[in-house]
């Protein structure tokens, strides 16, 4: 979900007796759950596929930090502002384990972030969304990150070792994010004014539905899920995530006793899960080409970030050599 | 190109245990890198030393040596306690 | 203008300096010249908003009247507010914010060694527990100092600019009020009348290795935040920082 729509290469899958022999010895390797290691031959494909996918989730992480940006500086209470930039801290560590697995694939960071901000990489469309109020940012820790963990808890077990290790130690610290958001949103329920409650509604009733976009496009319309899922770089497909995170979120819901502009939303008794309405996938799609409200100021905050920042990290190359010839001389 | 170098990271979480490799930073040199791997990897006490190396200076074992190179230690069963069987009024040893 | 107890008045100073610098950082989200000064940045952040509110916690007891840590914070005007003019001062570049948090790391450093010995047990265990974070922060600060003085021509020049920008607020890091003094020789907060020639030369230090000249010492003038007295910048700052208190004033967060 932090990777949406990550391209393979690849729509039909080939079967075992098409591969060659390395990739046969590859794939038997996958199907056996041994995980591949950087060193490890693998399909150019598979490479590419998992740079796409690492970088997405890693410029994810980074691009988050924007919309909780935005209120850090006018969080109500000290505790609240120490959770808030903890969190923000988090993520911007979170994009680094992550750029950190991509680099073992061979791919340079600096290139991959150049990608994102000349706009030829993704990112989440979720964070091209306003946060417009306190209460969003109880919404976001819940809703955003909620879906977050509903898919990255399986990615522990993704087929790429160094991605798999990021994720255990992502989904390690990432379990006091969701917490953190819920409970401003139950403080503000029970003991708000009616404008705060009015506030987590507001938030709640803006976030509902791009969070559930952030699984990506449901099965039918996912052409690179087949490839993704045999290679266990994705060991859920979009529509599976995305239910199980509507399951377990509408009762946390009740709990606030707050509701989701949903009118088709209703339990199925049969079937054990939520039935819910058609998501706007014409919205996804133009968000997803840069089209959403705050595209364009949150890459334009994080170019200027890195390019009036060029001098800063040149300076620090040129002190560090020159450093180095001292201590040579001496 | 990156301007700033690739250094790996180990870290020893306790006293008494060996570092282990946690990740990667990017700094200008390795004063930097254990500032950066201290911010990066150690934010919830995860570590009571640090070390750093430039990426670049790590050789390691390629994939198709592992059979030579692995393999045949697996026959060596010798090498381990439980090879050998004692009488039990030996007791522990 | 309200003052309270030599005491109180001292304990608003540190913590308001180190909440007002903590602010200042915050503003950098998502915008620092490199990920990892990213975390850096808000791990300093995190250390001085906590620090804070042990100051202010303090503070809040001996003023009484239903205070706390956060009515302090969020409630005061800029008039009531006792941080150094220094931290106040917008962020500019990378060149202003290092220099600002290198002049204040080294003014809070052999502050909190000598509160850290202060008969008040309460100052003493804050400060001991701060210094350990402050150390740290001092050590990156001047080696930004140092990287960014000796760096390029142009890292050099920003830095140059930085100094002429902040340095005619310093006046503060080295002037000690007659109720500090007092504060002082009673060693309710430990001797710190030696802060003032170990920021000093601590100044001289990094500065020598950063290739750049310290300025002759800098004149007050009449703004002096022990007295509230302010320049235009933090208005703006609490604006933003106390939104939310003002505009929901019964709402509990």
């Amino acid at each position: 979900m932090y990777a949406q729509l990550v391209e393979t290469g690849s729509k039909k899958l080939k079967t075992l007796e098409e591969m060659s022999p390395e990739e046969r010895a590859f794939q038997e390797r996958i199907d056996a759950e041994i995980k591949i290691e950087a060193k490890n031959w693998m399909p150019d494909s598979y490479r590419k596929t998992l740079i796409r996918q690492i970088s997405q989730h890693a410029h994810s992480e980074i691009v988050g930090m924007l919309p909780e940006g935005n209120w850090v500086t006018r969080a109500p209470t000290l505790k609240r502002k120490l959770q808030l930039m903890a969190k923000i801290q988090d993520e911007a560590g979170h994009g680094l384990y992550l750029y950190s697995a991509m680099e073992t694939l061979g791919a340079d960071r600096d290139e991959e972030i150049e990608k994102l901000h000349s706009g030829r990489a993704k990112y989440s469309s979720i964070f091209n969304y306003p946060t417009l109020n306190w209460a969003d940012m109880g919404a976001v820790g819940w809703l955003v990150d909620g879906a977050a963990i509903v898919n990255q808890v399986p990615l522990q077990r993704t087929s790429y070792g160094p991605y798999a290790r990021a994720m255990v130690r992502v989904c390690k610290e990432e379990s006091f994010h969701q917490r953190q958001g819920y409970e401003i949103l139950l403080h503000m329920m029970r003991h708000g004014t009616e404008a705060q409650k009015e506030m987590v509604q507001d938030a709640i009733n803006r976030l509902w539905w791009p969070a559930l976009m952030m699984f990506g496009p449901s099965d039918e319309h996912s052409p690179n899920s087949a490839q993704s899922m045999a290679w266990k770089i994705k060991r859920h497909t979009n529509d599976e995530l995305r239910q199980r995170f509507i399951d377990q979120t509408i009762p946390q819901l009740n709990v606030l006793g707050c509701t989701v502009p949903d009118p088709d939303l209703k339990w199925n008794e049969e079937t054990g899960h939520y039935e819910f309405g058609d998501i706007q996938w014409e919205e996804f799609n133009r968000v997803i080409q840069g089209h959403g409200p705050c595209n364009t100021e949150r890459l334009e905050t994080r170019r200027n970030a890195i390019e009036i920042g060029a001098w800063v990290r040149e300076a620090a190359v040129a002190h560090a050599h020159k450093k180095q010839q001292k201590q040579a001389v001496a | 190109m990156s301007q700033w170098t690739l250094f790996e990271v180990f870290i020893r979480s306790k006293h008494g245990l060996n570092h282990k490799h946690v990740g990667s930073v990017h700094a200008v040199d390795a004063e930097m890198a254990i500032e950066n791997a201290r911010e990066l990897y150690t934010r919830r006490n995860e570590g009571v030393s640090i070390w750093v190396t430039p990426s670049a200076s790590i050789t390691a074992t390629a994939s198709d040596e592992k059979e030579a190179l692995f393999d045949p230690s697996e026959d060596k069963v010798y090498r381990h306690a439980s090879f050998y069987e004692l009488p039990d009024e030996v007791g522990h040893m | 203008m309200q003052k309270y107890d030599e005491l109180t008045e001292f304990l608003l100073r540190m913590g308001d300096s180190a909440l007002v610098q903590a602010q200042r950082l915050c503003e950098w989200t998502g915008k620092a010249p490199a990920l990892e000064e990213e975390l850096a940045l808000m791990n300093v952040g995190l250390d001085l908003v906590g620090q804070a509110r042990n100051w202010l916690d303090y503070a809040a007891e001996r003023i009484g009247d239903g205070h706390d840590a956060d009515s302090l914070a969020y409630r005061r005007d800029e008039r009531h507010f006792r941080n150094l003019l220094m931290v106040e001062q917008p962020n500019g570049d990378f060149a202003v914010t290092m220099l600002k948090q290198f002049f204040f790391d080294a003014w809070q450093y052999p502050m909190l060694t000598q509160l850290s010995k202060a008969k008040d047990e309460r100052v003493a265990a804050i400060a001991t527990k701060s210094l350990k974070e402050v150390t740290y922060h001092l050590r990156r600060s001047s080696e930004w100092v140092e990287r960014l003085g000796d760096g390029t021509e142009e890292s050099h020049q920003r830095m140059v600019k930085a100094i002429d920008a902040l340095w005619r607020f310093s006046y503060e890091f080295v002037e000690l009020s007659t109720q500090e003094q007092s504060l002082s020789e009673a060693h309710t907060i430990g001797d710190i009348s030696s802060v003032a020639t170990k920021w000093q030369a601590m100044v001289n230090d990094v500065f020598a290795r950063a290739t750049l000249t310290v300025p002759d010492a800098a004149q007050p003038f009449y703004l002096a935040s022990r007295d509230g007295v302010h320049s235009e910048h933090l208005g703006f700052l609490l604006a933003e920082m106390q939104y939310l208190q003002r505009a929901h004033p019964n709402a509990s967060w």
